[in-house]
């Protein structure tokens, strides 16, 4: 039986704030500082916060998502960033070659169905959401597939430095693209070990020695 | 005209002391497509909660643009009670709907999602008494399970008043013949109550008297609730 993390639920009280820093997921009432979610804490010794075990993925400026092109308009693309909120990406933000969008069908560039690597360039308070392949990563995507999972676990599904992502991928000869909004895209030979690997970082991910189970699932 | 009396030597018709909750059951995550759910028994009274969202919100002219909503649904299915119910909303449903909303609405950090909506469904499958605060803790567990933020759970009961003596978790029966019930719900952690209905008549003394052992009920139905999240995430 592996070990478990200390798991708060909301209303709980975590600590006391310290001067510390207030992160995600936790709310202050006086001096002390109470969880909103259902999560693991982080606690040290410049921040709280609490990591939710569920929910769904709203934006954040400069998040790196994958997302899939759903409606071409006049002058840009809707995409499904996985999120209740819908994104828009604009001709200007997506091309770099002059487009002279009288004459030319947009579609050519992008088309619905297609899957892009993509930055978010702007998040108003409101959440209008605008995303942009202006960076170095962004990228459409070719083929494989696409799985979704709990938003909030992908930092463990890449684990520290990449290393559990990287692990995957070297030991099912994949490609793998993982967006923060929880979709993860997978192109290679061993697609199906690859998403029970990441299936199970999903479901375990509040447990220690995970790397190990990880290791010996892969058949390090 | 009662054909049988409620209290019997100390004790109700189900064998219960006046102050004993039934058998409480709860369940996380029973239905799969919803983001969290929640099923809650309460001896024989049955609901199961599920919600959906947070997510986007049609028509657009029901959107408000510096906060998210929340919608609850409160439903009786037809064959949870005796006589059938003829299924559908109607008046005592869509006011139960509202006042869970109210019952919920303020422990939920709405401003976080503007634009969007929270739905929340709650099924009755088997009703005998205390629906509604039944429908509040489970809907308040599929909210937890749901990853909604929240200042806090919320727990509910009902007290009343049966032949004389005042009592805690009205059963069907008990809940037809009442001389008064109460339904009740609060946030265990901040003290606050949120949801105080009654019907019937009470004296200050008795309402006083009543609120206090909802209280008390309250923070026993809250450890439940502390203990089938916790239970759930650290893996069956």
């Amino acid at each position: 039986m592996a070990e478990y993390r200390d798991v708060v639920i909301p209303g709980e009280k975590i600590d006391g704030r310290k001067g510390r820093k207030l992160g995600n997921g936790v709310y202050q009432e006086g001096e002390i500082i109470f969880s909103k979610f259902v999560g693991v804490p982080r606690i040290d010794e410049n921040e709280i916060s609490v990591i939710p075990l569920s929910g769904v993925y709203l934006p954040n400026m400069g998040d790196k998502v994958i997302g899939i092109v759903e409606g071409v308009e006049i002058s840009g693309w809707l995409v499904d960033i996985n999120s209740p909120y819908a994104a828009f990406l604009p001709i200007a933000e997506a091309v770099d070659e002059f487009v002279d969008m009288a004459r030319t069908d947009i579609s050519r560039y992008f088309d619905v169905g297609d899957i892009v690597f993509c930055r978010l360039s702007k998040v108003t308070k409101n959440k209008t959401v605008q995303v942009s392949m202006r960076d170095p990563s962004a990228r459409k995507l070719y083929g494989g597939i696409i799985i979704k999972v709990t938003p909030t676990k992908i930092p463990r599904i890449i684990g520290k430095a990449g290393s559990m992502i990287s692990l995957i991928k070297n030991k099912t000869k994949c490609d793998i693209y993982t967006g923060q909004n929880g979709v993860i895209w997978i192109r290679g030979e061993d697609k199906a070990k690859a998403i029970e690997a990441i299936l199970t970082i999903e479901k375990e991910s509040h447990t220690m020695g995970l790397t190990e189970r990880i290791e010996s699932l892969l058949g390090v | 005209m009662k054909e049988e009396k409620l209290m019997v030597d100390g004790k109700r018709i189900d064998g219960r002391l006046p102050e004993q909750l039934r058998d409480i059951k709860m369940k996380l995550n029973v239905v799969t497509r919803a983001n969290g759910s929640a099923e809650v028994k309460f001896g024989k009274t049955t609901a199961i909660a599920s919600v959906h969202g947070p997510r986007a919100l049609f028509p657009r002219y029901l959107q408000e643009s510096g906060t998210g909503i929340l919608r609850i649904r409160y439903n009786m299915a037809p064959f949870s009670v005796n006589d059938r119910k003829s299924p559908g909303p109607d008046r005592r449903s869509t006011e139960i709907s509202k006042v869970i909303r109210l019952a919920l609405g303020p422990t939920i950090f709405l401003e976080d999602f503007p634009k969007i909506t929270i739905d929340g469904f709650a099924e009755i499958i088997e009703a005998d008494g205390s629906t509604r605060v039944t429908a509040i803790n489970a809907l308040s567990l599929a909210l937890a399970a749901a990853g909604i933020p929240m200042e806090d759970l919320v727990a509910s009961c009902s007290v009343g008043k049966i032949d004389g003596t005042l009592v805690v978790d009205l059963n069907g029966k008990e809940d037809n013949n009442s001389e008064a019930d109460m339904a009740f719900a609060m946030l265990p952690n901040k003290g606050v109550i949120s949801l105080l209905q009654m019907d019937g008549a009470l004296t200050k003394k008795e309402v006083l008297k009543l609120l206090q052992s909802a209280k008390e009920s309250c923070m026993k139905i809250y450890e439940m609730q502390i203990k089938v999240l916790k239970d759930f995430y650290k893996g069956e």
